[in-house]
């Protein structure tokens, strides 16, 4: 108790140089609480993604569509249980700033192929009957305040022109990892609008998405959907979900790569500091910890000193650090384009990571102050002159 | 009276990289139980290297030093530092206290490496810090007090396990005459009073004159 005391009686000794101490890890944690929610985020969909579904894509690249005639062919394979698809729609809501994914698909199949997204009956049958109804993600229900019957106006960017569609139902996520910012439209509506105005790029879809009956058979029957379109015009390329999503976002994994290095650095850099802010007190104590050896105190006991104290500055800092996080992720997440991260929030694992960073740090910035502490001789503290 | 401290063959060097530079040489003596020795002579002349070996916070190159009949110079660290805890008290030219600690608390530290209840520790404390004068200022900070205040807390800190040996080194080197006097006049009392066997490094002929007994140190040998 005494011993606790007196950590905290020398903790508070240069209060400025602690309260600076501590608002550095503080930011270092609302940092490293920034950037790895950043990357949780990205790979979202990857933790999302289930292992009974297959994506079929164009081989040669994503952007290309596959003819939607391979629909019933995808459908014969041995293994296959159900075959929905979609298109990227893109277009502009209100202005380029309101981002949601927008996807044409088959009403029939695709709640089939993604037990995850929760609808009613009713809604889902609503769905079916009107051409130009979709269906909503909860989460961009509640951004948008949309409601059942209510109109939504996409300007077309990739297929021009001024789409309605009115809402019939809004799905709720299954689980904590479900993505609820997508916005579904029938791919008829869709497709009968190019028979009309661009005849060429009708009876196009941009993927599959095969639900298979055993997921230990997903690279067999993957092997088999691409062998039926071998040296076709539109070769296909079909993977697991996990596999799909993974490669949908390497193409930005050197700017995540140098976010999850930056969320590891600053903490090196901050160990530093609170190292250095421990050194100096140990050196200036130098005098101080040849008394308590002098009276008896053991290794043990300084240790417990200068780490307590080390612990105590990291845990402060480390503490506010997180408490300041989730209304600062929260803010973060308001100032981005809206639908830009579909799951955006402090995950438990990242609560994990800085806790135990803040502790590292405490640790390690008190290693070399404790190694000097304890080594150096009763009579040489006593001579010595800070 | 039976010897308390025996001083044998001492020698003491420091090495200055290959240098080796001897600062006791040959050193025996004894000092009985219940005395006061002062340590004298000039600055480099090995006297505090010498209280340092006796107090057990330093070790000598050869020879031996026994206190109570426990040959310290075998200890290792963790058993010396046990053992300097239970017998020996300290004060410093420069007092040394803890400035984030009250004039209790400073007092207080030895006790905490003992088995005492906080109140049988507070009970010590006080009657230490009540035999140098300073009942009414435990709560004060060290900052708060006078050098001579000060030097009397480390006193009562040193006194207050009832050691078998109290040290001291140049205790009134840093303070004017009044205080330096109040702080040889406490020491003989400790002396006489409650029988305390006390070694006291300094150069100052006026608080040798306190001692029962003074020896020389010239250029590391006892003369």
């Amino acid at each position: 108790m005494k011993v606790l005391k007196l950590i905290f009686k020398n903790t508070l000794r240069h209060k400025l140089r602690t309260l600076l101490t501590i608002l550095g890890i503080m930011i270092v944690v609302i940092a490293f609480n920034l950037l790895r929610t950043v990357v949780t985020a990205w790979y979202a969909g990857v933790e999302g993604a289930a292992a009974n579904r297959l994506i079929t894509r164009q081989a040669v690249s994503f952007i290309f569509e596959l003819p939607y005639a391979y629909k019933d062919k995808i459908a014969q394979v041995q293994g296959v249980e159900t075959v929905s698809y979609a298109n990227w729609f893109g277009g502009v809501y209100i202005d380029q700033n309101q981002f949601f994914a927008r996807m044409a698909v088959d009403p029939e199949s695709i709640f089939d192929v993604y037990p995850e997204f929760l609808l009613s009956k009713e809604e889902l049958d609503n769905f079916k009957k009107e051409r130009n109804s979709c269906i909503v993600g909860r989460d961009i229900a509640k951004q948008y305040k949309f409601k059942i019957g209510d109109v939504i106006t996409l300007e077309g960017d990739i297929y021009p022109g001024r789409w309605d569609f009115v809402v019939r139902g809004i799905y709720q996520p299954k689980y904590k990892s479900t993505d609820a910012t997508q916005m579904l439209f029938q791919w008829d509506y869709l497709n009968e609008r190019m028979e009309m105005e661009a005849p060429g790029r009708a009876n196009w879809v941009g993927w599959y998405i095969v639900k298979i009956s055993d997921p230990d058979m997903s690279a067999e029957i993957s092997n088999k959907i691409d062998a039926l379109f071998k040296n076709s015009t539109a070769e296909t390329k079909t993977e697991s979900e996990k596999e799909f999503v993974q490669g949908f976002i390497s193409s930005s994994s050197a700017i995540i790569t140098a976010m999850n290095l930056m969320s590891f650095v600053i903490i090196g850099i901050i160990m530093l500091v609170l190292g250095n802010t421990m050194i100096m007190s140990a050196r200036e104590r130098t005098r101080e910890y040849a008394v308590f050896k002098t009276l008896g105190f053991s290794a043990f006991h300084l240790i417990g000193l200068i780490m307590g104290e080390s612990l105590l500055i990291s845990a402060l800092g480390g503490g506010i650090g997180l408490a300041f996080s989730f209304p600062i992720i929260a803010g973060f997440e308001q100032a981005i384009p809206k639908g830009f991260f579909p799951i955006f929030q402090l995950e438990p694992i990242t609560v994990v990571l800085a806790v135990s960073a803040a502790f590292i740090i405490g640790i390690t910035a008190s290693i070399f102050p404790v190694q000097r502490a304890l080594t150096t001789k009763i009579v040489d503290g006593f001579r010595f002159v800070g | 009276m039976s010897s308390l401290i025996q001083v044998q063959n001492v020698s003491k060097s420091y090495w200055r990289n290959s240098l080796e530079i001897p600062v006791l040489n040959n050193i025996s003596f004894e000092v009985n139980e219940g005395e006061f020795l002062a340590l004298m002579g000039p600055s480099g002349s090995g006297k505090t290297t010498l209280l340092n070996l006796i107090a057990g916070i330093d070790k000598p190159t050869k020879g031996n030093v026994a206190i109570a009949g426990t040959d310290i110079s075998k200890l290792n660290e963790s058993a010396l530092a046990k053992w300097r805890s239970a017998n020996v008290g300290f004060v410093f030219q420069f007092y040394n206290l803890i400035p984030v600690l009250t004039a209790f608390e400073n007092v207080e530290l030895p006790l905490l490496l003992t088995k005492l209840s906080k109140t049988e520790r507070r009970k010590h404390v006080e009657m230490a810090l009540n035999i140098v004068g300073l009942g009414d200022r435990m709560y004060h900070y060290p900052k708060q007090l006078s050098g001579g205040e000060e030097q009397r807390v480390a006193i009562a800190r040193a006194v207050v396990t009832d050691p078998l040996i109290l040290v001291a080194d140049e205790p009134t080197g840093d303070l004017d005459k009044n205080s330096a006097d109040e702080i040889l006049t406490l020491m003989e009392r400790l002396n006489e009073e409650f029988k305390k066997t006390i070694l006291m490094v300094t150069h100052d002929p006026h608080a040798a004159e306190k001692a029962k007994l003074i020896r020389h140190l010239e250029k590391g040998d006892l003369i």
